[in-house]
């Protein structure tokens, strides 16, 4: 970058790079609540506003609430299934809700108007941390919920269809987190620093199909995380597809 | 902006990669999160989008009756209407060979009426023409008579 003989405002690129928070021997990447906070707050926000005058003819944004939540219901019931799928109905919407504000948000909030001594703010979902949590809270989802409904019986899946599957289905209970938190993380940061090397090499115009683009594969990560996360949790509950 | 910066201890390299206790916070804020959501969100708003769903299809259901109930009366008044034209169909058809036979028995009648009366005055007429000509007849003997016995005595 010294290299240039100008340097951008909003371009300059941070990899890596965390506002540490220290609680004890504790350390926490502090960006990411910060920008966390204020996308929750945005969507709880909206969501109060939203369901501030319930009634059965909608107004306003009773609309989108009703809309993404037949969205969301119409996801979780096609992965889980009829019987089970209301339990598990906030935790998707919740998941596809979070990482979708997360990353529109990370995209088209202009974090860089707030300066942190150190780091940046951006999605919180470009952070490794929160896609793996995620991802973690996922299988904990699906182990709970086949223990819960099939008891011991739920160990039954390893070794269905034949038991020659077993080693598989071991490596898979890995291979599931690893796969959701890195899909994620992978996507949303490669979007922002394409985005970034973009702005800092051409600011005006030529980064817009990208960011256009960055839109477009956060919504549908959103969705892949959501609905991979349906189906597992249909999937330890054995309800067949 | 400096306050944001808690670090008073050596701050960590950093890196991609960073795994850290972030990582278990934010699945504790995602399970908050996800509560938070159940009930000022998931839970209310579907509780409204069902009991629609409940409303349209009871109401459809209900119209769906009435509908049932509408095309059997109309059945009904159908029945109804085809025996009424029949009924009054029968009674034109009764009421004119009624009349028809009633037109016929006064016309026989009164023709048996006009024979017999023209029957006892032909009989009259005969009657008074042979008690005429009967009366004649002596007349005619007497005359006869007195001519012969005048041409006698002559």
């Amino acid at each position: 970058m010294a290299l240039l003989p100008f340097t951008l405002p909003f371009a300059e690129l941070e990899v890596g790079h965390h506002l540490y928070w220290q609680i004890g021997d504790l350390n926490l990447h502090g960006q990411i609540f910060l920008s966390s906070w204020i996308l929750i707050g945005a969507l709880l926000a909206f969501v109060l506003v939203g369901t501030k005058n319930l009634s059965r003819d909608p107004k306003g944004a009773q609309n989108l609430l009703e809309f993404l939540w037949d969205y969301i219901r119409d996801l979780s019931r096609d992965q889980i299934g009829e019987k089970y799928y209301r339990e598990w109905l906030p935790f998707i919407g919740t998941l596809f809700l979070f990482i979708f504000v997360s990353n529109w948000g990370g995209a088209l909030i202009p974090w860089k108007v707030i300066e942190l001594p150190e780091g940046e703010l951006g999605a919180p979902t470009a952070d490794i941390n929160t896609t793996v949590a995620m991802a973690l809270l996922v299988t904990l989802a699906y182990f709970y919920a086949g223990l819960s409904k099939k008891g011991w019986r739920f160990f039954e899946l390893y070794v269905e269809p034949t038991p020659i599957m077993l080693p598989f289905k071991i490596i898979e209970e890995f291979t599931k987190p690893l796969s959701l938190s890195f899909r994620l993380f992978g996507n949303i940061l490669a979007d922002e620093l394409a985005v970034g090397v973009l702005v800092y090499l051409v600011p005006l115009i030529v980064p817009l199909p990208v960011m256009l683009l960055g839109l477009f594969t956060s919504a549908i990560q959103a969705l892949i995380f959501a609905t991979l996360a349906a189906f597992y949790i249909g999937e330890g509950l054995h309800e067949a597809h | 902006m400096t306050w944001l910066l808690f670090a008073e201890a050596a701050v960590p390299e950093g890196g991609l990669f960073d795994l850290d206790a972030t990582l278990p916070l934010m699945a504790l804020q995602v399970v908050l999160l996800t509560f938070l959501l159940n009930t000022l969100f998931f839970r209310p708003v579907g509780k409204v989008v069902e009991d629609r769903e409940g409303y349209i299809n009871t109401s459809r259901a209900d119209a769906k009756q009435k509908l049932e109930q509408v095309r059997r009366l109309e059945a009904d008044l159908q029945d109804q209407l085809r025996g009424a034209r029949q009924a009054a169909q029968a009674a034109i058809v009764d009421a004119e060979t009624e009349v028809d036979s009633l037109y016929r028995e006064a016309l026989a009648t009164a023709e048996a009426e006009a024979n017999r009366t023209r029957e006892q005055a032909r009989n009259e007429i005969e009657s008074q023409r042979e008690t005429a000509q009967s009366k004649l007849m002596a007349q005619v003997d007497q005359l006869s008579s007195q001519i012969i016995q005048r041409l006698l005595a002559a």
